[in-house]
């Protein structure tokens, strides 16, 4: 910010450091928090099984009723919008910082899963997937015979 | 009515607790504030948490937020990816004397704090009667 100061011309208006330093401002506090936020929505974790999968997200304010969970093959699609918000007349709003609006995301699984036999949970706003690969699709062990 | 504490932001790591292991991580959870006729509506996001591992304490006039999470491993597998982390919540904000603190009242539901202050009656506007000379 102090080098530019030597730029030619820049001596003619005192004020555009200034501006320059009120435009860092408020873009700080205008991204404060917003930039820790994933591009993609909601965050998931994964842990993996045998023959199975298990996809956790945090989805805080969400009922069952909310989220709507599609399964195909290799793919989980996550979708769902949160309840709207106060609003009228008699709301001042203070502070916003919780999630609104709907979400849609895909998820690429590690393989084909059993759409048949999927175990999807909802608890104090994380929801839980376990989802298990498809009996054919199970590696066999294969018996080595002696000769 | 509500002032916050500590400094603001969303999903902010506010402490780590000593012998860490992977989760033990304390958040700050995001919160909407918004005031309605007489009361102020303070909803914290803390999901994870298990209504019986809430904590909302008033102390003075600052009001604590504190959410226990019991980590989270479905047994026989093993993490592959993680894009968010599980920790511990969180937050606290400086009451004014506005708010009637024995009518607060606390929501939990679906890993969401709802807290409802009231405004306090004497801090409701009074209209003082204005004499004619």
């Amino acid at each position: 910010m102090l080098q530019s100061t030597l730029a030619p011309f820049r001596a003619l208006d005192p004020f555009a450091d200034m501006r320059r330093m009120q435009s860092d401002m408020n873009e700080l506090f205008n991204g404060y928090g917003l930039a820790q936020r994933p591009q993609v929505y909601p965050a998931v974790n994964f842990w993996a099984g045998q023959d199975s999968i298990v996809l956790t997200a945090e989805l805080p304010g969400l009922s069952e009723d909310d989220i709507e969970l599609t399964v195909k093959d290799t793919t989980a699609v996550l979708r769902g919008s949160y309840p709207e918000r106060a609003s009228g007349e008699d709301v001042a709003w203070r502070r916003r910082e919780r999630p609104s609006g709907s979400f849609s995301r895909t998820v690429e699984l590690p393989f084909r899963v059993d759409p048949d036999r999927v175990d999807a949970r909802f608890r104090n706003g994380v929801l839980t997937v376990e989802m298990q690969r498809p009996e054919e699709d199970k590696p066999k062990r294969i018996k080595i015979k002696a000769s | 009515m509500a002032q916050e504490l500590t400094a603001q932001g969303g999903r902010e790591v506010t402490r780590g607790e000593t012998g860490s292991s992977r989760t033990a991580m304390t958040f700050m959870p995001a919160v909407d504030i918004f005031e309605q006729g007489e009361v102020t509506v303070i909803m914290a996001d803390m999901p994870g948490v298990a209504p019986d591992d809430m904590d909302v304490t008033l102390e003075r006039q600052v009001l604590t937020l504190r959410g226990h999470v019991r980590p989270h491993a479905p047994e026989g597998y093993r993490r592959i990816a993680a894009e968010y982390r599980e920790g511990d919540y969180e937050r606290a904000f400086t009451l004014s004397d506005e708010v009637d603190q024995d009518k607060i009242k606390a929501d939990f539901k679906h890993g969401v704090l709802r807290l409802e202050l009231p405004r306090a009656a004497e801090a409701k506007p009074k209209k003082i009667p204005v004499k004619a000379a």
